[in-house]
């Protein structure tokens, strides 16, 4: 049997040695936290002329994680790739030829990924979350408020999980375009479309990121999710777990 | 050592491979020939567990593929198609493949030493040549110092000088006493590389035998000779016993006599001759006068007749009797 500890060094020579690493995770950050800093500054600005139902339901933390709806779109770019470049470039014959026991193989990459995504995701949400908090001014939330801790730390978890699911999805669909052609617009529109409309909304509270996104909320008055932040992250979870035993599955049944 | 039995890959409808049963042994270098299509990839593939079999297995050492620990530091493959990242430097991509197989980091120095790439080891693999890429697949082959390669399709799109490099490479490596395995659709090349040589075609097993052994059988040698007196010749050669078979151009073919009896007998009945010059019909008429038949279903996609039997080499069928007279020699009717 392959040593794990020798596959997971592989997986990060592997990981560290393509630029696509670097520039999808160094975007999810920037992109992120800026747009995060530009939402906060204009709430800050416009605060004053808001209807008083909505300064009093008010979440700064939230408002500060605004662009998590964008910056997630580059986790999920990264998890997309790590998996599906391996088939796009025919590496993955090299790669199973060293490694044949699939499983070790494809979960040794995905922990590796998923290690990265944590770090970066977690970076990310306290980056997001302070920067935003300076431009709120005086209607900032503070880390030791209630809630505000678990909220910031688990939209690094947020962040981790969306890539983690897009690694599996990519396991299963193989070619990194048909992957992206279908999470990218699933998760910028789609959901939020479905969650916008009262008809389908208490089915898309139970999708994977309406679901996840519960746990980055502070002030919950109004919200329809009927379940608390960590039920909502667990049910994201049930969705990345789904997501890894599908290409865990397709890997181990189909030809490289 | 490699020991195929049975195996057998069918996709859909297609059977891409079809019970093959062979052993590849080591210590020397075994030719793996067939016309395009006819599933030498395929069953590389499935020997390195890539494909799973539709029936039957290979075992590695007695082993699955599957279950040898490490496997790079049994067996090192090339494979047809490029197996890498082009954004990765030729460096990292050895580093990967050996940390998963723990094997030491100076090695993948080493190797990238062995084939000549060590000036672009740092560059992004994009922009490598066919023939630059085949020295990498090599390379990372080699990384394990494995007892097995296996090399598919190693030579082509190189240039003369890789070729030749690649050549030796394979006989130094099973002079080494190595198992090495190289697939190719040119016996030209077999000819030049291979002790044992394992044909198939439409994913059946053709022949299975020595390189020597398939000479011996394939390439017949004979006299041509070509006179401006046909009848006395024809006459002094059935007075001889000898059997002469006329070509399509005129001249006789003669096998089994030496062209100096053959001399001294026109010379003896005084018969001008205007060629006498021995033949021998080449390595590469022998192959495809095997597979043949398998070409043939492909072309027409008539039935698949009987199997074809392992053996090599049978009589002329009249499939290809035509195919024979254009790429071979001229030779027609059984005249004599």
């Amino acid at each position: 049997m392959a040593v794990v500890p020798a596959v997971l060094r592989s997986e990060w020579t592997k990981i560290r040695s393509v630029r696509s690493t670097v520039w999808t995770l160094s975007l999810a950050v920037l992109i992120t936290v800026a747009l995060g800093v530009l939402i906060s500054a204009l709430t800050n600005n416009n605060f004053s002329r808001m209807p008083a139902s909505e300064q009093i339901t008010f979440d700064a933390t939230y408002t500060s994680f605004a662009g998590m709806s964008l910056g997630q779109l580059l986790m999920i770019v990264f998890g997309v790739l790590v998996v599906s470049n391996e088939y796009s470039t025919g590496m993955i014959r090299a790669s199973l030829a060293a490694v044949p026991q699939r499983g070790t193989f494809l979960f040794s990459k995905i922990a590796v990924a998923t290690l990265l995504a944590f770090v970066v995701g977690e970076i990310t949400a306290f980056i997001a979350f302070f920067a935003g908090q300076a431009s709120l001014g005086s209607h900032s939330a503070h880390i030791s408020d209630p809630g505000v801790l678990r909220a910031v730390f688990g939209g690094g978890l947020y962040l981790t999980l969306i890539s983690v699911f897009a690694m599996g999805c990519a396991a299963m669909l193989r070619s990194p375009l048909l992957s992206l052609a279908i999470l990218m617009p699933f998760f910028f529109l789609i959901s939020n479309i479905l969650h916008a409309v009262s008809a389908t909304r208490h089915v898309a509270n139970y999708l994977p990121d309406q679901a996840g996104q519960k746990v980055m909320m502070v002030v919950t008055t109004g919200d329809s999710r009927p379940y608390g932040p960590w039920i909502g992250l667990l049910i994201m979870a049930l969705w990345v777990i789904a997501a890894l035993v599908g290409g865990y599955a397709v890997l181990k049944e189909r030809d490289a | 050592m490699i020991e195929l039995h049975g195996l057998t890959k069918r996709f859909g409808e297609k059977l891409a491979v079809d019970s093959l049963t062979f052993s590849v042994r080591p210590g020397m270098v075994t030719g793996f020939l067939g016309p395009n299509g006819a599933g030498k990839s395929t069953t590389m593939r499935l020997m390195l567990g890539l494909d799973r079999p539709t029936a039957g297995d290979v075992r590695i050492d007695g082993k699955h593929y599957q279950d040898l620990d490490e496997p790079l530091r049994y067996i090192g493959a090339l494979l047809e198609a490029q197996a890498r990242h082009p954004g990765r430097s030729a460096y990292n991509h050895l580093l990967c493949l050996a940390q998963s197989n723990r094997i030491p980091r100076a090695r993948v120095a080493e190797v990238l030493d062995l084939v000549g790439l060590q000036a672009v080891a740092k560059k992004r693999t994009k922009g490598f040549s066919l023939g630059m890429g085949q020295r990498l697949g090599i390379a990372a082959a080699l990384l394990g110092d494995p007892t097995i390669l296996m090399f598919d399709e190693p030579v082509n799109g190189l240039d003369p000088e890789g070729i030749h490099w690649i050549r030796n490479l394979m006989k130094r490596l099973a002079a080494e006493g190595r198992t090495v395995f190289v697939s190719s659709h040119l016996m030209s090349e077999m000819a030049l590389t291979a002790d044992h040589l394992v044909v198939i075609g439409k994913g059946k097993l053709l022949a299975d035998t020595t390189m020597a052994e398939f000479i011996r059988q394939n390439s017949r040698s004979f006299v041509r000779v070509r006179t401006p007196q046909p009848e006395q010749l024809r006459d002094a050669l059935h007075g001889a016993g000898i059997t002469a078979v006329t070509a399509a151009d005129g001249s006789y073919e003669i096998s089994g006599v030496t062209a100096a009896r053959l001399g001294d007998l026109a010379a003896q009945h005084r018969i001008v001759l205007h060629e006498l010059s021995p033949q021998q019909a080449s390595l590469e008429e022998a192959f495809m006068q095997l597979t043949a038949e398998t070409v043939e279903y492909h072309a027409h996609e008539t039935p698949p007749p009987e199997p074809v039997a392992a053996e090599p080499v049978a009589e002329p069928a009249g499939a290809w009797g035509e195919n024979w007279q254009q790429r071979g020699r001229g030779r027609s009717g059984e005249g004599g």
